[in-house]
């Protein structure tokens, strides 16, 4: 142990309190402590949001927009007050530019099948980083297919930051789109998205973030960013699975055809013309995630009971201790090592395959992921098939920094 | 299972960290490259195969310990047996590695070597990388130049 490491922890924030609300930290894993480092895959769920997603089903539920009774009114207004909780949450100008979807990944591709289909053509350019996620390629590359447009990749330096001279000098007649992550998840990297925006905007181009890992961890504001487009997953923020959002200008959103067809998304229909809704609900056809969207405002009402930047301090604080700790360690090698980082850390032990350092911590009761981190692109900067990576989240402590320090000398010992 | 060990038994640390049979053949004339996307494992597997009996086999990639030290065993276990016994090989390591059917050491008969690897059937996530080379040197064997995945 490292006793000189000072453990500084925010005035106000009670992290054994906050354990507390996770039913799930409470069980045992192998018969252990479970040590969950796997937040940047999926957060887990305080008992605020699961009993607000039960409490729908309980006591709330009906379908949405439709009945004049009172059980789908009262589903109707809480659906829509999580619209608004979103909104603020994000400070977007209007609950109309809040798109409920599936999760980032549909925001995505939502973007790109309607906006992207609509304004890109043959030889038109995007551009991305190369530490984007699976998430924020693969749909611009199937419209790549479609269209014949071009992605202009920004590559990365050793430390996992943006080349930015490249990002300045990439901007040609031809660039039609920006669109990059706010933290890469497997890098733990927190790109300089404002000065991105303002970048872009200088030459015209608008941008989509994605703010998948961002959004847990810091406080955004998409107006003082500027962002065009903006996505993120419920999940990742505590909340449930199956809703996440796609924010965009209402301006941009309101000349943007529609995603599916169905109900929900029109104004009247006749066999021979149908005339679409306003947006948001244009962009929503068919019954949504009703409980599960009621459930991320409850989510997000939980993140805003906190003081977010004793969380982010806290978070950040973790993110120190754990980087210190694994470098004084003289077979692991950590991937991403920009100043600016989220709590995210990938390393290598040298020697062992992260699947067999997965397995071996999983033993110990600690959840880390094993992998390419859905950005495979990233593994082969690095030239590593895989990393291993542990993620911290606000019911991460200090302790549970030991336990994976603690888990690591047992990966040591058996294939020492 | 309750003890690491028996995961990672000294016969698997040993394969995976010194492989057998690990690298080019030349005069092969059946391969097949198999990955499992899900971890980035890659791995080649190279025959010889002559009036139906397997000469010799190589292969190469990068993996985890037990889908190295898998590959490797299985390289040891099949030079000299027909194509047939190879086929047959891999149908019970596979049972024995899911637990799908109870095949008990015994049934492996001279195979107990590769009973080292029981202990994965408890690691369902790890099920493929214990099987990754013997899917490829199955797929080298039936459909030559294949590109295997396994997820
Ligand atoms: C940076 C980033 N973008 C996009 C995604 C995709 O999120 P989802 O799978 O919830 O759509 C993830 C999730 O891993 C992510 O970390």
């Amino acid at each position: 142990m490292n006793t000189e490491s000072p453990i500084i922890r925010p005035a106000g924030l009670d992290i054994a309190r906050i354990r507390a609300d996770f039913p799930i930290l409470s069980l045992p894993s192998n018969g252990k402590r479970l040590v969950f480092l796997d937040t940047a895959a999926s957060a887990q769920k305080p008992r605020q949001v699961i009993d607000a997603e039960s409490h729908v089903y309980e006591a709330e539920y009906a379908n949405i927009h439709r009945g004049v009774y009172d059980l789908s009114q009262r589903a109707t207004v809480a659906y829509d007050k999580a619209r608004t909780k979103v909104r603020k949450f994000i400070n977007a100008a209007s609950d109309r530019e809040i798109v409920f979807v599936r999760n980032a990944t549909e925001g995505v591709n939502l973007v790109a099948q309607t906006w992207g289909r609509k304004n890109l053509k043959q030889g038109d350019q995007i551009i991305l980083s190369e530490m984007e996620h699976h998430a924020n390629i693969v749909p611009w590359q199937m419209l790549r297919e479609e269209t014949g447009l071009e992605l202009v990749v920004i590559p990365i330096t050793d430390a996992g930051e943006l080349v930015w001279e490249a990002y300045e000098k990439a901007f040609t007649s031809k660039t039609k789109l920006v669109a990059m992550t706010q933290v890469s998840n497997a890098l733990g990297t927190i790109t300089p998205m404002a000065e991105i925006i303002k970048v872009a905007h200088a030459h015209g181009v608008p941008v989509l973030v994605d703010g998948c890992q961002a959004v847990p961890h810091m406080p955004v504001d998409v107006q003082a960013l500027d962002a065009d487009f903006y996505v993120f997953s419920g999940h990742k923020l505590y909340g449930p699975t199956g809703v996440g959002v796609l924010y965009a200008k209402a301006k941009i959103l309101e000349a943007m055809p529609p995603y599916q067809g169905g109900g929900d998304m029109i104004s009247s229909v006749t066999f021979a013309k149908t005339t679409y809704a306003d947006i948001p609900q244009r962009f929503e056809a068919g019954t949504p995630n009703i409980a599960g969207t009621i459930a991320l405002g409850a989510a997000i009402d939980y993140i805003e009971s906190f003081d977010r930047q004793a969380l982010l301090a806290h978070e950040h604080a973790l993110l120190e201790y754990a980087t210190e700790r694994l470098q004084a360690l003289n077979t692991v090698t950590i991937y991403g090592t920009a100043p600016e980082k989220a709590a995210v850390i990938s390393f290598a032990i040298k020697g062992v395959h992260p699947h067999d350092v997965g397995t071996i911590l999983d033993f110990e009761g600690i959840a880390v992921r094993a992998g390419h981190h859905c950005a495979q692109p990233v593994m082969d900067r690095f030239g590593v098939p895989a990393t291993t990576r542990a993620s911290f989240g606000i019911y991460n402590d200090f302790d549970d920094v030991d336990a994976l320090i603690g888990g690591i000398a047992k990966v040591q010992e058996i294939f020492g | 299972m309750n003890d690491l060990r028996e995961l990672y038994q000294e016969v698997i640390l040993d394969h995976g960290r010194k492989p057998r049979n690990f690298g080019a053949l030349p005069d092969a004339n059946r391969e097949a490259h198999g990955h499992n996307p899900l971890c980035g494992d890659k791995l080649d597997v190279r025959l010889k195969v002559k009036d139906g009996i397997v000469e010799d086999v190589k292969f190469e990639g990068a993996g985890c310990a037990i889908s190295v030290a898998s590959a490797s065993l299985m390289t040891e276990v099949l030079i000299g047996k027909t194509e047939a016994e190879a086929g047959a090989l891999f149908e019970k390591f596979h049972a024995l590695i899911t637990g799908e059917a109870d095949v008990t050491l015994e049934q492996l008969e001279d195979l107990d070597k590769l009973a080292v690897f029981s202990g994965v059937r408890d690691y369902p996530l790890r099920v493929k990388c214990a099987t990754l080379g013997w899917h490829t040197m199955h797929a080298a064997l039936e459909n030559n130049g294949e590109m295997v995945v396994t997820e």
